[in-house]
């Protein structure tokens, strides 16, 4: 996933969507909008970020996971939580650098699954899809052609905590 | 450096501080390094064939139960209770909570088995009685008497993997700076076995046998003083966030709760105590033992509360 700072005004959007898709319990968020100041006054910068779970490579809520019920989906490289195997015992939440997880009610682990059951059937997750400044973009980082590819080719971009060492898959145009 | 501030986060237990663990998982980690501790100090006399010391052995017996009632700390924890039976589906090997289930279930039986060993030398009387009424005692002390050496071999293993693993549990979590030291494995090694020096100190009738453990306790408690040391060092000279995590400690809200209830009250203090008992004061025998057990518990409430309050991102 890329996002384009330049264009996220923080609308938050984003996470309506994402709530409403995915049906999460009201007092719970998938994603969610960080508001980032930086400088000193009078020389200040604001950047709005639109975050969620990082989808990382090396994705430590996995490695920590006892049960196996944190894993990589092969096909789409994306983190998912397998409810059937979740103990709740929160390891997976210790892990995260990102504290993009947390547990539902029903006492097993959730998070962002960059709406895995819309990718498979070729659309946007939720977000995305509702983003009104179009600032969002998902695809397949493999494939050279994808616009979020070619995005991270032509503009410069960042990672959050990259020395978290996680090697994370949500990646913001700066 | 940014300011962040965020809108729509609120995730119970996570935001705006992470609180995941409550009373529970400190509990756990340290009645299993209280069990771990007394696993090794038993193992070990039952190695050396120590007579004199008659209460290290005989506490062997307190091991399983204290792991029992350990992990039923933790199942309390499980938001998920049902799926508990998962940790026995599956080895995950980068995951220290999957080694710890399965080096507990190894443990158990290992400790049960040095028990039925020892039962014959360490109780007499009633072992005499109970095979008696429940020959099957009689058959498994039989079957396990032969076999001492393995069994206490073994238990010292699996004593050191516990006690390790009680740390390492927090220490493998890259994510929280103030647990992300290796030598937090150590730290509760060496308190999980002061603490057992403490509960035998505690229930022993024998004034030799106090004795030594208080000198094996003071040596103890100087050693987990100075691993705290070098963790704190390890942390000041490390990146940005073991070194902001540090400062919880130095001037931050955990400050007043290291400095006077993990260092002065639960370290300093029974140190003093048991230097001053060995040197021939009196005191009430309970109150260093009491004071070190306290104080190995209060370490690991501290320990687990600064650990979720530190992170990498300061949301």
């Amino acid at each position: 996933m890329v996002i384009d700072t330049k264009l996220c005004i923080g609308c938050a959007d984003c996470v309506v969507a994402c709530k409403t898709e995915n049906e999460v319990p009201e007092g719970y968020c998938r994603d969610w909008i960080a508001e980032a100041t930086s400088g000193t006054f009078p020389d200040l910068s604001l950047e709005y970020r639109s975050e969620r779970c990082n989808h990382c490579d090396s994705p430590p809520c996995v490695h920590a996971c006892p049960t196996g019920a944190s894993f990589v989906d092969e096909e789409s490289n994306v983190t998912l939580v397998d409810p059937d195997l979740c103990t709740g015992c929160k390891s997976c939440i210790a892990a995260c650098p990102y504290d993009a997880r947390f547990v539902l009610p029903e006492g097993y682990v959730s998070k962002c699954t960059f709406c895995i059951h819309r990718v498979r059937e070729g659309l946007d997750p939720a977000c995305v899809s509702a983003c009104p400044t179009r600032c969002m973009h998902f695809g397949d980082l493999n494939d050279p052609q994808s616009d979020v590819s070619r995005l991270l080719r032509t503009r410069s971009w960042k990672v959050i905590a990259p020395a978290a060492g996680t090697e994370p898959n949500v990646y913001y145009l700066t | 450096m940014e300011e962040l501030i965020t809108t729509q986060k609120l995730n119970p237990h996570i935001d705006p501080v992470l609180h995941i663990w409550g009373w529970e998982v400190p509990v756990y980690l340290f009645l299993g390094g209280l069990a771990a501790g007394l696993l090794l100090l038993g193992a070990i006399s039952v190695l050396r064939g120590e007579d004199g010391r008659p209460t290290a052995q005989r506490l062997l017996a307190a091991v399983t139960p204290l792991l029992a009632l350990g992990m039923g700390a933790l199942f309390l924890d499980l938001e998920h209770k049902v799926n508990v039976f998962r940790f026995y589906t599956a080895f995950v090997v980068t995951a220290p909570m999957s080694w710890g289930s399965w080096i507990l279930l190894v443990a158990v039986p290992v400790n049960l088995l040095l028990v039925a060993a020892t039962a014959r030398s360490v109780w007499p009387g009633s072992m005499a009685g109970l095979e008696q009424r429940v020959p099957a005692l009689g058959r498994l002390a039989s079957f396990s008497e032969p076999r001492t050496r393995v069994l206490a071999w073994s238990s010292v293993v699996l004593a050191v993997a516990v006690g390790i693993y009680t740390g390492i549990l927090l220490s493998a979590y890259g994510a929280r700076p103030f647990w992300n030291t290796a030598i937090l494995g150590p730290i509760f090694l060496v308190s999980g076995v002061s603490a057992a020096a403490g509960a035998i100190q505690l229930v022993s009738r024998s004034q030799g046998e106090r004795r030594w453990f208080e000198r094996l306790d003071v040596g103890l408690l100087v050693v987990e003083i100075v691993l705290i040391g070098l963790m704190l060092v390890t942390m000041l000279s490390g990146p940005l966030q073991t070194r902001q995590a540090a400062t919880l400690v130095l001037g931050g809200p955990l400050t007043v709760a290291f400095w006077v209830l993990v260092l002065a009250i639960g370290l300093l203090l029974p140190l003093a105590l048991e230097t001053w008992q060995l040197r021939g004061a009196r005191l009430p025998a309970f109150l260093a033992p009491l004071l070190v057990i306290a104080g190995s518990l209060i370490f690991r409430f501290f320990i687990v509360e600064a650990g979720q309050m530190t992170g990498w991102i300061a949301y």
